[in-house]
Formats: C-alpha cells, structure tokens, sequence
C-alpha cells in the first residue's frame, strides 16, 4: 500500500509573516505604491495577492489595485495530452500600460506557468516592468526565470509535492511538502 | 466535466453537460474577444481547414475570426474555387483533405449528414458548419449562450421559434439544444412549413403567431428560403410577411423583457421587420459577436487536449 | 429414383404438410413424398434435423444484366440466390438496354442458361424504355419466355397506360407488376416522413406516396379484370387496401420485403446509405401491420427487391446514393427470425418464400406435389449465424443486416434434381452440368 507523507512547511502564522514581509519588501523596492499593481494568477496565485495587497494597505493606507490571471489559454503542453484544461478566469480591471506589475504565484518551480503569465500579460498590455513575487520556490527551474520575492525557498526532490492551502480565512493557510509513497518516485 | 469528443456534428447526441460546458467555455473566450489583442496562443501549430461547399459568408467569416483569435493556421476550400465543381465526389474531397493533415475541418454542405460522412472517414476533428436541413450546432450554440447571457438561465424559459421549421437546421439544432436543457420551445409557421409530427420532437406547434409569441421571453424569426416560395410551400412572401412577419406589434404579446433574435441574414420587412430588428428588443448583432466566442470554445475543447490517433 | 432425401421434416404449404417425410426424386421430378421410402439402390440425402422445402422462389431481383454487370450479373446474381436458398429468381427488367423487346429478353434466357445456378424468368417492361409512355411489345416479351411485365423502379404515372398494360397484358397471360409510388407527391424523397425525418432534415416520401397508387391501380384491376401484382408493400395502408381488394375477389396479390417487416426508418438515422431503399423503410406501426398481412396471408409473398449497387456508388451523401439494397442470401434467415420470435408460424413463412410468391407470378414449382420439378431447398432451422456481406456470393456489399444474428439457413439447393449449392459452396457453372448429389 502507498503511503504519502505530508509534513507542514509554514504554518498559518508563517505564511501570514512571510507574505507581510514580501509586502514591505515590494514597497521597498518600488518606494512605495506609485504605479504598482498585483496580478494573480489563478487560482491560488490571486488569492495570495489579494493577501499581499491587504498587507500593503495595513501598512501605507493604500489600496492597490489588483487583478487575477488565467493563464491556460498560454500553456506550452495544449493539445498534447488529455482533455482540454478548463478556462479560469482572467479579470484585470486596470490598464496594465506603464504600471510596475508584481505577479503573484503559490509555488515557483519549473518556470513554465510564469513563461505563460509573461506571455499573457504582455497580450493584455505594455507594464513598465514585471516582477514576480512567489510563497515558495521550490527549485528544478525548466526556464531562465527567477523570483524578486520569494517567501520562503525549499529545495525539494522532483516526485515531492508543495500543496499550498489559501482559504477564505487566513487562519486555515498553510504550506505542506508531501512525500511519495513507498510506490511512488525513484528510489 | 470533460468534453471527450472527436467531432461536433450535432446538438442532438449532446448530453445536456456538454451545452452547458461549451457554454460556461465559451465565456473565457468572450473575455479574449473582447481584448485590445484578441489573440491567444491556445491553438498555434494545428491547421485547420475550412471546407465551405455551399455559399456562405457570416458562419465563414465567424470561424475564420474564430480560428485566428486561437492561433492556428487556417486553409480555405471553398466550392467555387474547388474541383467539387467538377464533379468530385466527397468521398474523394474527403481524402484530399486528409492528405493535408488538418487537426480539424470546419464543414458546410448543402447535403444532410454530410458532416457525419466526414467525420466517420478522417482521424482528425469534423465541425459541422451546417449540413443540408439537418443541423447547424455552432448557431444553436451561440443562440443558446446569448440567451443565457441575457435570461441568466434557459431552463423553465418559453422560447418561441416561427419560420420555416421543416426546413431549417438551425430550428432543427435549436430545439434539440433548448430542449435538453429544459427550455419550453414552440414552433410557430404555416403547417406547409412544420415538419410531420413536429411534437413528437418535444416542441409546442401553433399556426397564429400572436398565439406562438405569448408570453414568450424569447422570439426568435428564422429566414425565408425565397427559393422555396411558389413550390407549394407558401404563396407569396407578402402574405407570409402579413400572416407570421414578426413585427413590434406581435411582440407586445410576449414578456415584457423578451429578447428577439434572428440567425441571419434577414429578409427585412419578410419575416421580421426592421423597426423590430434594429430596436430594443433585438439581440440580434449581439449573437453575431457571440458566434466567434462560442466556435473559439468548441475549436478549443475539440483541439486544446491531447491530439487524436490519426486511423488511417 | 435419382435419390431420396429420408429423415428430413418436409414442410410444403400447397398440399398442407407439416411433417416427417422422405422425398424421392426421379429424371428431375419429384416422385413422392412419403412417411418412409425405401431408396433400393438410389443414393440417400440424409436430411435429419433439416426442413425439406419446396425450392424458395423470389419474384423481385434485379440481376443488373445486361449493361450493368459490374453492380451484379446473372452468374453472380444466380450464385447469390442459391446460396440463399433460391432456385428460381423473376430478373426485373430495368437493365440497359431495357428488357423491352424480345431480343433483350432472349439474351438473359442465354446468359441464365449458360451460367445461371437457378431458374431464371425474366420480366419485362410495361412501357418502351421504362419511360411511362408507350406499351412495350408485350406479345413478344411473353413469347420470349418473360413470365410478368413492370416498370419497376418507374412507377406507371399514367392511369390511363396502366389501364392499357392490364387489359394488353391479359391477353398473353401476363401478370403486370406495380410499383406504386406518386411521384409527385414523393418527389425528392430520400426516406420515409415520420419522425426520423423530422430530425434528420432529408426530403421524405409520405406512406401516401405508395397507398395512392396501390388504390388506383386496385380500381383500374377492378375495371379490367387484368392480373395485377403489387410490388415492394411496405405500409400499413397498403396491407389494408390489399386485404380490402382481396375481400372484393379482385384478382391481385402482393409481395413485402423483409426489410420492411424487419427494419424502420430509425435505420437510417444515421445517414446509412445501406439502409437507404424505395420505398423507404417505414415506422413500426408499419413494420407490425406487415408481419400481421404475413400472418394472414394477406401479403402472398416475400421478395427481396435485390437491388445490387457497387461500394464507392452506395458510399456518398445519403441523397445522392442511389436506392437499392440486397437480400438474396439474407432473405431466408430473416423470414425465419419472424418464426423463431413467435410473430409468424412457420408454414406461412414457407409458404410466402415457394407457393405464394409461385402463384403470383404463375410460376411452376413451389411445392413438392409429385410430377413436379425437383426444385428443393434443404434447411437448417437453427443455424445460428451472423450476416456478413464480405461473405456473399452477390457482387455487392449493400446489405442493411449487416452484423444481424440469424437462425436458420439454406445448407442444400436442387434445381430439377440436380444440386447446385450444398454447404456454402456452389457445385456447378450452370444448370446442365450440375451433379444430382454433391460429390
């Protein structure tokens, strides 16, 4: 029989401290909130930057806009396998031209979700520039791509899993590394 | 849901989860078309040929948009500048096609169940753009998504449908897809023009329009074949126009907020007239917008999973 | 005695026999048919657990010969035929040239004699060329050797010409077989109007189409006394007007198909082609009304209108291919799959494959009587088989039972006492050089 382990990673405290310091951490780096806009992509990723935006408004007084990201239309495996991918929604209420965009995603790993965001993204408009922003990296890049904020990093083995929980309530988050099962990944 | 099919022939073999995932689908891609750059790479490197052997222009043109907006590449065969003229059978055509490698082939055709023909004899996934008087399912689609888009819902609506019926695809696709999904259609033309025991299709049949458009939340006109007219059919698209013409005055007998809708290209003052065409009620150009978002969906579910084993 | 067939169980609707019996033939002809024969020194044909018939005969064939011999030809058509059971076929006259002269219809007689494995009896066209206008030579069709006379595939529009035909023809002896269809009224058609058509959007013919012209031709039998036979029956409406005719002692019979007590319009739901016939497969209120004509006798005979047609003819869109499926080698075991299913007893069933469908062209054969010809079919009644067109002798594939599970089957077909099919093979070129016994 497989047996799966799942340990905890960062608890509902650990996440809440390490989006509040990647908020400082994105008004540090961009002096403050002028011109800055949050896009999510779906479905986690957009719920981590309506969590980073709060952090944001706590601590300038400032709501910054955001918006949420599908980016399935963009992926680099349509038409290769399975049944079509369902459409999420992509709902950017703002002009992205000129604005300093902070892409929000749960876990960075091979690259290739935020290759599809960029493409995505630069369909929709002309930022000033694009930052990426993720709750975990987790290495095994696929792609030339690296995190500006990074919550916390967790070099993992490839059959490992990063299952990121962002709930309604922010007391329910969680981040968990779930290890294959005696069946499962390579010995 | 997954959408597990190879081809979209028509509506009737649909389970009515199918029309609701087309349609939530087509959603996200109303979104795209409604982008400064409308395109998305969901589609690049497949081909997709368009095979129109009967004139048309808007259903053409709407997959054409449909095609591009996904990124695939596109081929017209078209039978003006075919050898179809020359009296090549489809079976023949069908094979040529086939030598091209298409991922898809969009197919209109004047003969009923020639979609199916096709779609039986290539690997590859059939979309019938209208086959003789057999169906139409991408109009049915669209017409189905802007009513939803309006109403919020089709279920429990009565929808009231005068013209032609006997002869009509779009009818025919129309009230397969508004039955499954729990519409109360109606059917409404001179008994000429209603096909024999048109209620065994689950459909209400009326002969008065006033009586067919009654409290109806949706009216939809469809177009008078002028070829037909003199064939026994009916006698003169005057009198039709007097008799079952949709006009504002007909409409004041249905739900305060009914939608009118009409598949194209109007015979204006025939059977529906332009003061109820270009008013309030019509959703008319709304359907045609519709239509490209709608093919985008069902190109997409048909092409964006894994590529289908090629048979032959 | 040539031989004696002992142990078999011989049903022979004529003389009312349902029972064990031996049957010796002798020079060609049956010499009895008797509880126990003692075969002396003449070779047996153990028949045990097989049914002992008289030799099936279908009246409605097109043989496609001459002019259209890569559809089907009197070799293969024959061939097809005896495998089916058969050993007589009436050859509809709609070949190119036209069976219309004597001349087209003595060139059959010669190919059927040189390479036909039944008996052959051509029928030839009411109208020059089949084009509904003037009579054909019907004198010197008869004297040729054609049995009937239609325009099969042209229905007779003309009242007035059918007229004509019915009283010209009564004069030689010749049946005049309709096929009923207004043309008018079913004018584009490509299936039946019902619901199946509603769906599918095809042009359809009404059931009226057919009943108009049963009725019309049923009064102008009445006028003039000439023998009328209709053709392909396929509606309720139809069995009616045919019972009503019959009650009148109006001198007509009728033929069904077994498509149209076995299949309906939802055959062709899916656009098969092979499903595709005139007139067109009907609704099951029909399909009941023909099996009930059958239990009857209302219907005098099953004929299976085959129709040859070549694959890529049949493989086009369903307006454009042409009408026309096959039957010779699918005709007993769907006749039979009303026995087995209790809807038809089996003397009827017999009785509408040999004697009615004899009388109504007034054929010989069709029973066993003795002094007849030796034309007799071996049966396996409970041969479980599966309809595979791959497998036919017939040139064509068009078959709507494809795939259909059957019980019972011709294993033995003699022709004058001579056997020319046994066990899936055929025994000889012609009829004259076939063996008595397989070898």
């Amino acid at each position: 029989m497989a047996e799966t382990y799942r340990r905890v990673l960062l608890n509902a405290d650990a996440v809440r401290r390490s989006l509040a310091r990647m908020a400082l951490e994105i008004l540090e780096r961009n002096r403050g909130t002028q011109g800055l806009a949050l896009v999510g992509i779906v479905r986690r990723g957009d719920r981590l930057a309506r969590r980073i935006a709060d952090h944001i408004r706590k601590a300038e007084g400032v709501e910054v806009p955001v918006g949420r990201l599908d980016i399935t239309l963009y992926r680099d495996d349509l038409g290769r396998k399975g049944a079509p991918p369902p459409l999420g929604p992509t709902d950017i209420p703002f002009s992205l031209d000129d604005r300093m965009v902070v892409l929000v995603d749960d876990v960075l790993y091979t690259g290739r979700t935020v290759r599809a965001a960029l493409d995505a993204l630069v369909d929709l408009g002309r930022p000033r520039a694009i930052q990426l922003a993720v709750l975990v990296d987790r290495g095994h890049r696929e792609l030339p791509i690296q995190p500006d904020y990074v919550g916390h990093a967790e070099p993992t083995r490839p059959e490992e899993e990063i299952e990121v929980r962002v709930g309604d309530d922010p007391s329910d988050d969680a981040v968990f590394l779930v290890e294959p099962g005696w069946d499962e990944g390579e010995v | 849901m997954e959408f597990q099919r190879k081809d979209l022939v028509a509506i009737e073999p649909l389970a009515p989860e199918e029309i609701v995932h087309i349609l939530d689908t087509a959603e996200g891609f109303l979104e795209v078309s409604r982008r400064e750059v409308k395109k998305v790479p969901a589609l690049r490197g497949k081909t997709v040929v368009n095979g129109f052997f009967e004139p048309s222009t808007r259903t053409r043109l709407s997959f054409e948009i449909a095609e591009k907006r996904l990124s695939a590449d596109t081929v017209n065969f078209s039978a003006s500048t075919s050898s179809v003229k020359k009296g090549e059978t489809l079976l023949d055509t069908v094979r040529n096609i086939e030598a091209m490698v298409p991922d898809a082939v969009v197919i209109r055709h004047g003969a009923a169940g020639a979609a199916e023909f096709v779609a039986r004899r290539l690997g590859c996934s059939v979309i019938n753009a209208g086959d003789g008087r057999h169906e139409h399912p991408t109009q049915a689609l669209l017409d189905l998504f802007t009513i939803r888009r309006r109403k919020g819902r089709i279920e429990g609506l009565t929808v009231t449908i005068v013209g032609d019926i006997a002869n009509s695809r779009v009818a025919r696709s129309n009230i397969h897809a508004l039955t499954k999904l729990g519409a109360r259609v109606r059917v409404c033309g001179p008994p000429t023009m209603l096909p024999p025991q048109v209620e065994r299709m689950g459909v209400e049949a009326y002969t008065r329009v006033a009586e067919a458009v009654a409290g109806a939340d949706v009216v939809m006109a469809l177009r008078i074949q002028k070829e037909r007219l003199g064939r026994a059919v009916f006698p003169s698209d005057r009198e039709y126009a007097r008799v079952f013409g949709l006009n504002s005055r007909v409409l004041e007998g249905a739900a305060a907020d009914a939608i009118v809708m009409h598949p194209g290209p109007m015979n204006r003052g025939v059977e529906i007239t332009s003061e109820l065409a270009d008013g309030p009620r019509s959703v008319i150009l709304e359907q045609v917008e519709h239509g490209v978002a709608v093919r985008m969906a069902v190109l997409y579910l048909l092409l964006g999973g894994g590529r289908s084993e090629w048979t032959s | 005695m040539d031989f004696v067939i002992r142990g078999g169980h011989v049903i022979d609707p004529a003389s009312g026999l349902d029972a064990p019996r031996d049957v010796a033939v002798a020079e060609g002809k049956i010499l009895a048919v008797e509880p126990s024969i003692d075969p002396g020194s003449a070779p047996v044909v153990d028949a045990s657990g097989l049914w002992v018939l008289p030799g099936l005969i279908d009246i409605h064939v097109h043989l496609r010969e001459p002019g259209q011999e890569y559809k089907e030809d009197v070799v293969s058509g024959t061939r097809a035929a005896a495998a089916g059971g058969f050993t007589a076929v009436a050859a509809m006259p709609n070949t190119r040239p036209v069976n219309d002269n004597a001349e087209v219809t003595r060139y059959i007689l010669e190919k059927a004699h040189r390479g036909g494995v039944c008996r052959v009896y051509p029928v030839g066209a009411i109208s020059k060329g089949l084009r509904g206008e003037d009579l054909a030579e019907i004198g010197e069709l008869a004297e040729a050797g054609c049995v009937a006379v239609t325009d099969d595939g042209h229905p007779v529009s003309s009242s007035l010409l059918m007229r004509r035909a019915l009283e010209y023809a009564s004069a030689f002896g010749v049946v005049v077989v309709s096929h009923c269809e207004d043309l008018d009224l079913a004018r584009g058609g490509a299936m039946n109007e019902g619901l199946a058509s509603a769906y599918l959007g095809l042009p359809a013919i009404p059931a009226e189409a057919e009943e108009i012209q049963v009725a019309r031709d049923l009064l102008l039998a009445r006028r003039t006394g000439g023998r009328l036979h209709l053709a392909h029956l396929s509606t309720r409406g139809s069995m009616k007007l045919l019972r009503y005719a019959k009650r009148m002692g109006l001198p007509v019979t009728g033929e069904t198909a077994p498509h149209y007590f076995t299949l309906t319009e939802d055959a062709v739901r899916s656009f098969d082609t092979h499903a595709k016939m005139n007139p067109p497969l009907r609704e099951i209120a029909d399909v009941e009304a023909v099996q009930k004509a059958l239990r009857r006798g209302v219907v005098d005979a099953v004929a299976t209108d085959h129709a040859p047609h070549a694959p890529d003819e049949k493989e086009v869109e369903f307006e454009a291919a042409p009408n026309g499926v096959i039957g010779l080698e699918t005709s007993l075991g769907v006749t039979l799959r009303l026995v087995h299913h209790g809807l038809l007893d089996r003397v009827r069933a017999v009785a509408a494959l040999t004697w009615g469908p004899a009388r109504a062209l007034g054929l010989p054969g069709g029973t066993l009587a003795p002094g007849g010809p030796a034309d007799i079919t071996l049966v396996d009644p409970e041969a479980r088989w599966t309809v595979d067109p791959a497998a036919f002798f017939s040139k064509a594939r068009n078959c709507p039972f494809a795939g259909m599970d059957l019980r019972g089957r011709a294993v033995g077909t003699i022709v004058g006492g001579r056997t020319v099919y046994w066990n899936g093979r055929i025994l000889a070129e012609n009829l004259e050089t076939a063996e008595r016994l397989p070898t």
